[in-house]
């Protein structure tokens, strides 16, 4: 009989205990956060949506190859001579054209493995997260500044540069076998 | 308030039809209210915020915006299921629990019928409510539809004994099966010159009683920790799982107001029903009406709070419980009241 009356004043007293809890979480400040109108204050090395300053990109390639989705597609055309690039803010001087610095951020993994490389470092990830897009081809962020005109005149430029290159090298080729003969019909006579 | 309506109205049949319905609009307004609340407590027991967004503010018409959408739910009828009475066991159910308002008294001035078998016609008319639950899992032709079905019927077949017996202590007390008169009995504040009347704070064995009653009418209504027939977490939802749309929806209805009503009886039985707590102070039948149902709410509150403070019972911790810890309780606390009564 007491051994139950114990037992039954044992339940109450655990009863009321869990519903003190309750009763205390009841008035507790929810921890939810009311998303569109409040945001979650994030860490400063948060890694979001990537962002290339393209103004410093010397078109390296370094980023698109230590990408392991390879998600970051790159094209440079090489700068005729008589063209200045100019610096970037890290000093180095600029050799090539950035034609096309395309990052898929559908494929982007946050990996942030491209970030470290840049030796200009402008490639790098924002605080941005909300980038959504109903069509998934509008998450390849185009970040070249070029003009498709711009673009055209510079792959001309240095490609004929490129053949007046060959060109020169073929003579001084020509010309060198042509003296070796010469040098070699004296040694003969 | 039967013969203001017959005086202001000049239809007879009219005037009844209207008084009949009067507590048709509450519950429904109530429902509304009591899922909205259930959210928000759940919510902000496990330090969440619940419904937030609908109607403004704190989500008050997410209820409504819900309604709507069971309305406009394809009703699924299962093919091999008996078509008339998997239709029929909804309405019932809401049936069953509307029929036992008619012997509650609002206040002082409403009650739908002055039977004076009051409380006999209540526990009678909600013996129905098994019978439509277990009409709801045979019709559905699903096996644990069934099982859930009569897992139900059994828990409130067997916790519907320690209820009677509590509800039979207090009428040893009062005397009386009409709840109007039961509430009447409990006006004025003379316990110590400042207590109310009510019938907890008479009889000291009351409280026991209450408490045993307060417990049964958890486990009648399935609520946690006594929804093992519906546990949402584990089995689907018992006998309801075949229903959908606003078939469920009634069903819903229905089991809130079940909750409501018993904690409505409760009210009338222990907690001095339309009285105000200060006398005649905040008293009349308006103010009556006021305080039956905040009575009523607190102790559907603590349903809830319960609900998310407790964990699940097994079945033969359930059965346990009621046939060898309520049932003697009840018993032998039946007569400790009366031996009371009979002292003082």
């Amino acid at each position: 009989m007491v051994k139950v009356l114990k037992e039954g004043l044992l339940t109450f007293k655990s009863i009321f205990t869990g519903m003190g809890v309750t009763w205390g979480h009841l008035f507790e400040p929810a921890v939810t956060l009311q998303y569109p109108e409040e945001r979650a204050i994030l860490p400063d090395h948060v890694r979001n949506q990537l962002f290339v300053n393209i103004e410093d990109c010397i078109g390296c390639n370094l980023c698109a190859r230590a990408c392991p989705v390879n998600c970051i597609e790159i094209e440079t055309v090489k700068a005729t001579v008589g063209d200045d690039l100019g610096k970037t803010s890290t000093g180095n001087p600029k050799r090539l054209w950035v034609t096309q610095f395309n990052i898929d951020l559908a494929r982007c993994m946050y990996c942030e493995l491209c970030v470290h490389p840049c030796p200009t470092e402008c490639i790098y990830m924002t605080s941005e997260y909300e980038y959504s897009e109903y069509n998934r081809n509008d998450l390849n962020y185009k970040f070249s500044n070029l003009t498709p005109n711009l673009v055209e005149i510079y792959k001309d430029k240095a490609a004929r540069e490129a053949e007046k290159l060959a060109l020169e090298k073929e003579e001084a080729r020509l010309k060198k076998e042509k003296e070796k003969l010469e040098k070699e019909s004296k040694d003969k006579a | 308030m039967i013969e203001l309506l017959e005086y202001t109205i000049p239809s007879t049949m009219l005037a009844l039809v209207i008084h009949a319905l009067l507590p048709l609009g509450f519950i429904l307004v109530y429902a509304l209210f009591a899922i909205w609340l259930e959210r928000k407590v759940a919510g902000h027991v496990q330090d969440r915020l619940g419904p937030m967004r609908v109607g403004g503010w704190h989500g008050w018409a997410q209820t409504i915006a819900d309604m709507l959408k069971l309305l406009h739910k394809e009703d699924i009828i299962p093919t091999q299921s008996n078509k008339f009475l998997f239709k029929m066991a909804p309405y019932m159910l809401f049936t069953a629990s509307y029929g036992a308002f008619a012997v509650i008294p609002f206040s002082s001035a409403y009650i739908g019928s002055r039977v004076d078998i009051g409380v006999v016609y209540l526990l009678a008319i909600l013996s129905l409510l098994t019978l439509s639950v277990i009409m709801a899992g045979w019709a559905s032709n699903n096996k644990w539809s069934l099982f859930g079905a009569m897992r139900s019927a059994s828990q409130m077949v067997s916790y519907e004994v320690p209820t009677v017996v509590t509800v039979l202590s207090v009428i040893v007390v009062t005397g009386s099966l009409n709840l109007m008169t039961v509430s009447e009995m409990q006006t004025g504040n003379d316990l110590f010159g400042f207590l109310p009347n009510w019938l907890i704070l008479q009889n000291p064995f009351l409280v026991i009683a209450f408490i045993i009653f307060f417990i049964s009418i958890l486990a009648e209504s399935h609520r946690v920790p006594f929804d093992l027939p519906e546990s949402e977490s584990e089995l689907v939802a018992g006998f309801q799982t075949e229903y959908s749309g606003m078939r469920w929806g009634i069903i819903m209805l229905s089991e809130y107001a079940d909750m409501l009503l018993l904690s409505l009886l409760g009210v009338t039985l222990f907690f001095g029903g339309w009285n105000s707590p200060f006398g005649v102070f905040m008293a009349g039948p308006l103010w009556g009406f006021f305080w039956f149902i905040l009575k009523g709410m607190l102790l559907v509150f603590v349903m809830m709070w319960i609900r998310w403070t407790l964990p699940r019972l097994r079945v033969d911790q359930l059965t346990y419980l009621c046939w060898s810890v309520l049932i003697p309780v009840s018993f032998i606390n039946l007569v400790l009241v009366a031996l009371w009564e009979m002292i003082f």
